[in-house]
């Protein structure tokens, strides 16, 4: 026991840790572990079979390139936000930041029927796509607008601290020396949140990537067209095809954790540059 | 430089003071490129879900909410949360008290497993119990031999509902209490205190607000949840159907001010968690307490 453990006078650990690892197991590992029991049952050879049917691969497509395309247009934007909401004053600006939030508050289905109902050709905004000749709801771009609602918290919230972090002093120094503003943003600024903003990225494409509810209306789910990963798991679940559900829902969590990992790399690598 | 005012002696001030701000016009720029992304994203889909509920009336509206589905779907979205939040309230704690207080081998390992949940889809977080529970699922024969149904049922929807939500509570306390240390806690300990008291009297004031914080983030995403549950649902009216997929069957159905006037009391709820998460943080800064852990 004292290997496992080291010492100490507080009680409660044995029901404490007890307790949580029975939890965990009840409810995440052995329901998880039934995705990698199911799929072997197929074997290797029918699970890469399902993996890379058609409209398998269609629909990978299009929820990776929605999901990039959303987190892209997430960093640049975030990142404006954030240093607005770090850098200036103006009227409304605490209900502004508390809003930001709102896509991690909001149901998604909720934002899902608003999406399509403002997106669509006779919507208050789709009017205007309408007019530029431009389809918004029920396309592949109206899959992008969703990911980009769900993914907007991330890139803003974990920039927002580092930026406030950035000292005066450096940006001081820079200047001083003769760096314009641009430069001082390039080459002080930019590095300092680089990490941060390289994160947050991560955080949105991740999400996106598995997000349904904000999705579905907006999307069209035309198959092949605008059909997104965890929609077809559905439609297989629908058909009572269990074991193509199944795999195609390992082969998301299996890309998830590669992710998570990448995210994990990305936040230890930083965390070295910043000691060093 | 432009900036300088005429006559000064101190060559530094006014210079360093312009290059390390942007120029007027950069600084409307930047703010009207930020106000207008929220608007377009946040500001207009709020304001429209409202209004699109109100589009034919009060009267309308009323009717819509009084419907039995959706008083129904009210109920057992209430119902769901009341059993998720509390089971995930004590799993946080336990694990946050298991974690942060006491060392152990493999904690890293641990913290990832909790984390897990999050890099799950909605849809697979249900998919995982039909295949546990479900008619063909590992424990199906099993469930319809003693007569007891899980999936299409209000089991599974809770079920899916703590799983979605499992790590909210946990990842606020554990880095929380983390920073805190253990020292309060050893010395009410030494001073003779029982676990409980200890529990209750020294820790719990400590992290009451960052507990508060995850508690209704945790809250919210129980009762907006849509991805997971719909998969375990069966979508039978006035039985499973919560107030999400309420919402999606009704505006399926081209009852929009119908969908609308049940997702506008989906948005009040989240505005009201943006609220009290303000207002939490706000408590906590003004009482000099940290929220996070991580600072």
């Amino acid at each position: 026991m004292s290997s496992f453990k080291a010492h100490s006078v507080l009680p409660g650990f044995n029901l404490a840790l007890g307790f949580t690892l029975l939890y965990l197991s009840l409810i995440v590992l052995i329901p998880l572990s039934a995705l990698f029991v199911n799929t072997a049952s197929i074997g290797l050879g029918g699970f890469w079979d399902v993996v890379t049917g058609d409209r398998v691969l269609a629909s990978l497509k299009v929820t990776f390139t929605a999901s990039f395309a959303a987190a892209v247009a997430n960093a640049f934007f975030g990142l404006v936000v954030a240093w607005v909401l770090v850098r200036y004053r103006f009227p409304g600006k605490r209900i502004i930041d508390a809003l930001v939030d709102l896509p991690f508050a909001l149901p998604t289905a909720v934002a899902g029927i608003v999406l399509a109902t403002l997106y669509a050709p006779n919507g208050w905004l789709g009017q205007y796509f309408a007019e530029l000749g431009i389809k918004a709801a029920y396309t592949p771009l109206g899959i992008v607008i969703a990911l980009t609602f769900i993914g907007l918290p991330f890139v803003v919230r974990t920039v927002q601290p580092v930026l406030e972090d950035v000292e005066a002093e450096v940006e001081e120094a820079a200047a001083s020396l003769g760096a314009g503003r641009w430069d001082v943003f390039r080459r002080v600024i930019f590095p300092a949140v680089a990490p941060a903003l390289l994160t947050g990225f991560s955080l949105a494409f991740a999400r996106a990537i598995g997000e349904y509810g904000s999705v579905i209306f907006i999307a069209g789910n035309m198959p092949f067209i605008s059909e997104i990963t965890p929609l077809l798991i559905v439609a297989k679940l629908e058909q009572y095809d269990y074991a193509g559900a199944t795999a195609i829902a390992l082969a998301m969590l299996l890309i998830s954790f590669i992710l998570m990992l990448t995210i994990n790399a990305i936040q230890w690598w930083a965390s070295r540059r910043e000691a060093r | 430089m432009v900036g300088k005012p005429p006559g000064s002696t101190l060559m530094s001030t006014p210079q360093r003071r312009i290059s390390t701000r942007e120029s007027r016009g950069v600084t409307l720029l930047l703010i009207g490129v930020a106000l207008g992304y929220l608007l377009m994203f946040l500001g207009l889909p709020l304001v429209a879900v409202f209004v699109e509920a109100l589009s034919k009336g009060w009267e309308l509206y009323w009717k819509a909410l009084q419907e039995p589905d959706a008083l129904s779907a009210v109920k057992l979205t209430l119902i769901v949360a009341a059993i998720a939040v509390p089971a995930n309230l004590v799993f946080g704690v336990a694990a946050s008290w298991a974690i942060a207080k006491f060392d152990f081998k493999g904690k890293s390992l641990l913290i990832t497993f909790i984390d897990l949940p999050f890099a799950v889809s909605p849809v697979v977080s249900g998919l995982i119990y039909v295949l546990l529970f479900g008619a063909q699922g590992w424990f199906g024969p099993w469930l319809q031999e003693h007569d007891i149904k899980l999936i299409f049922a209000v089991p599974g929807i809770v079920l899916a509902t703590i799983f979605v939500t499992f790590p909210f509570i946990a990842r606020e306390l554990i880095p929380l209490m983390q920073a805190q240390g253990k020292e309060e806690e050893e010395a009410a300990v030494s001073l003779g205190a029982s676990g409980w008291q200890t529990f209750f009297r020294v820790t719990l004031p400590n992290i009451k607000w960052g507990l508060l914080y995850g508690v209704i983030l945790c809250n919210a995403r129980a009762m907006g949840e849509f991805g997971a549950v719909s998969v375990v649902s069966g979508h039978i009216r006035g039985m499973t159907n919560t107030m999400p997929l309420h919402v999606e069957i009704v505006y399926n159905e081209y009852n929009f001010v119908a969908a609308f006037a049940v997702a506008s009391l989906l948005a009040l709820l989240a505005l009201v968690t943006l609220g009290i998460k303000s207002l939490v943080e706000w408590q906590a800064k003004q009482s000099g307490e940290p929220l996070h852990g991580a600072h």
